[in-house]
């Protein structure tokens, strides 16, 4: 902690200029990947424009999680919050237009994270896991129930949103919608590595080390989370906006426990306390997912099963964690 | 009347299902610090145990009983050796993922092997036919239920205040460094325990199957009641325990029958109010 203090105050312009070259590779590296799927599955836009929506949600939960240290397996509450709220301020109220729409869910979805953020941080351990499973089945049941505004277990149909500044239209194969996300996730990732490294979020990661120490250092534990669960909500609430635009239909799947279980592991998968691992373990579920569930659909929760053992005993850092590592490591023995 | 009392006995058979299949977990939870969520995993495994013996092979109900117990049992020592060994004192996003991650692999064998269908669990004629007490009839699966739970309480409370290894088993919950020290061979302690709470589950599992129906996604679908009720009755109590299954099993029950179509609401809502006013638990310490 003293350490990225010491080394934070010291920053100077060459540091500075060296972390925006290598966020600007981070947002080329994402460029590309999103250029070679669209060109390797032009007829598979729909899964790729989920998974970057469920990469916000992963992005999302890494901020709480792994920045924060707060363990919690309700994350989709604000995803579906996002979701449902331009879901029903379309269907209901009229706001088609699709950035009206993204942000009436980036707010539904800070909103979401304040009232979960405010429970969640009640307890700490097992209590703290219990309560945000309870918060997801809660809003669960709750979205079921009521079925006047969310459709309940038929799902919120009849979202049209319009073009896109009013050029590009929502088109029957995903295009603009991918685009649309592609842009949003590249947005939200360059919003974030700046929030993370600010000294708000290295505040949060003191708080993840040390709480008590942070507290005796004179700043607010609890404030700092809440705010941190705030913006987390915002990137969780536009990740389900961006679903109720292109799939144009809320389930409650956006609300479920499952979902929030699959998020997690997603970012344990790719490494917790990293944004890049956040979207690499996004990736590489989803994609193995759809792999191994279209060739053998019976055995997919075996397999899913299977690989987290093994990323628990094999590589406790995740795929990028251990990835850093190992490189770090050899570039060590090198010098 | 009617209502309520039936209401009283559900609620009572279920809240004791739930104690039967969560005070291992609540025990192992206070002694090793393991977020276990493959618990219900091992609650389902003997209730699959319990159907083929019964159903398929034929066998008496309390035989049933035993073979699940003890497969299970068997069936967990390798699981303990190789897998939860390994999370002993990890931090708890590790265990997390571990545990669902056996809880997966769990569902996935049981749906290959026994397919996606309910499993029933033949009982003998003695407990399906329904018992006076005078001036009410009552299921008789209920009172045996019932009585399964009660005997397990009182057991369990034996087994910890009064022998020697209960002596033991609550020094290692208490501080199994200085325990270890003293001399109790803290593994046996872990070992034992968790051989217990696995056998308890499986019987839980098994005598709790018309209540909660034994199928590949009970490990999952359940999961999350157990972990609730061991949160909310404090981990490592067995009084909070069985005091918090009573109360949300009467929530529970009691929103079932009064208002179906509000599903689980009233008992998430339950869930927050009580962790909320007793972060610990009902019966937690301070750490």
């Amino acid at each position: 902690m003293a350490l990225t203090m010491n080394t934070e105050t010291l920053s100077t312009a060459r540091d500075r200029r060296a972390r925006l070259t290598r966020d600007a590779v981070g947002v080329l590296v994402i460029l590309a990947v999103a250029v070679l799927g669209y060109l390797l599955f032009p007829n598979n836009l729909a899964l790729l424009t989920r998974i970057t929506a469920i990469a916000l949600l992963v992005l999302s939960l890494d901020l709480v999680t792994g920045y924060c240290g707060v363990a919690t397996l309700g994350h989709a509450a604000l995803f579906g919050a996002g979701a449902y709220g331009a879901g029903i301020a379309a269907a209901h109220f009229g706001i088609t237009d699709p950035i009206a729409m993204l942000a009436v869910g980036v707010v539904a979805g800070a909103l979401a994270g304040l009232v979960s953020g405010a429970v969640v941080l009640r307890a700490h351990g097992l209590p703290q896991l219990v309560l945000s499973i309870a918060i997801i089945h809660l809003a669960h049941e709750a979205a079921n129930k009521a079925s006047g505004w969310t459709g309940g277990s038929d799902g919120l149909a009849g979202i049209m949103p319009d073009a896109v500044f009013g050029l590009y239209p929502f088109d029957l194969w995903g295009r603009t919608a991918y685009v649309f996300g592609i842009v949003l996730l590249i947005a939200a990732f360059v919003i974030l590595r700046q929030i993370v490294r600010s000294p708000f979020g290295m505040l949060c990661r003191g708080i993840k080390q040390d709480p008590l120490r942070v507290r005796a250092m004179g700043a607010s534990v609890h404030g700092t989370l809440i705010r941190m669960y705030a913006i987390s909500g915002a990137v969780a609430g536009a990740g389900g906006a961006l679903n109720a635009l292109s799939t144009q239909v809320v389930g409650l799947d956006s609300l479920s426990f499952t979902l929030s279980a699959e998020a997690l592991v997603m970012l344990v998968l790719g490494g917790t306390g990293s944004l890049y691992g956040a979207l690499i373990g996004t990736l590489s579920f989803l994609w193995f997912e759809d792999v191994v569930s279209a060739a053998n659909p019976f055995h997919w929760l075996t397999i899913v099963g299977a690989l987290l053992i093994a990323v628990v005993l094999f590589a406790p850092k995740g795929l990028y964690g251990s990835l850093a590592a190992l490189l770090e490591r050899r570039g060590r023995t090198d010098r | 009347m009617q209502t309520v009392f039936s209401i009283g006995v559900d609620a009572l058979a279920y809240g004791m299902v739930l104690f039967v299949i969560s005070i291992g977990l609540s025990v192992t939870m206070g002694l090793m610090r393991v977020v276990n969520l493959a618990h219900g995993a091992f609650a389902m495994i003997g209730g699959y145990i319990a159907s083929y013996a019964a159903r398929d092979l034929g066998l008496a109900y309390a035989f049933a009983v035993l073979l699940a117990v003890f497969g299970t049992i068997l069936i967990a020592i390798p699981v303990e050796r190789l897998l939860y060994r390994r999370i002993y004192g990890q931090p708890e996003l590790t265990q997390v993922l571990m545990t669902i991650g056996i809880t997966f692999c769990v569902i996935g064998i049981a749906n290959y092997v026994f397919g996606p269908t309910l499993k029933t669990i033949p009982t003998p004629e003695s407990l399906r036919a329904p018992v006076s007490l005078g001036f009410r009839t009552v299921s008789a699966h209920r009172l045996f239920v019932i009585a399964c739970g009660a005997a397990v309480a009182l057991g369990l409370w034996y087994f910890i205040e009064r022998t020697a290894f209960g002596v033991k088993l609550r020094a290692s919950v208490d501080n199994a460094a200085m325990a270890a020290a003293l001399g109790v061979k803290t593994e046996v302690v872990y070992a034992v325990s968790f051989a217990v709470a696995v056998g308890l589950a499986a019987f839980g599992g098994v005598v709790g199957a018309e209540l909660l129906p034994i199928e590949p996604y009970y490990a999952l679908r359940y999961m999350v009641t157990f972990l609730v009720v061991v949160s909310v009755g404090g981990a490592g109590s067995i009084p909070g325990a069985l005091a918090a299954c009573l109360l949300l099993g009467a929530i529970d029950t009691t929103g079932r029958y009064l208002m179906p179509e509000f599903g689980e609401f009233f008992f998430y809502l339950a869930v927050i109010a009580i962790v909320w006013i007793f972060p610990r638990g009902l019966a937690g310490r301070a750490k």
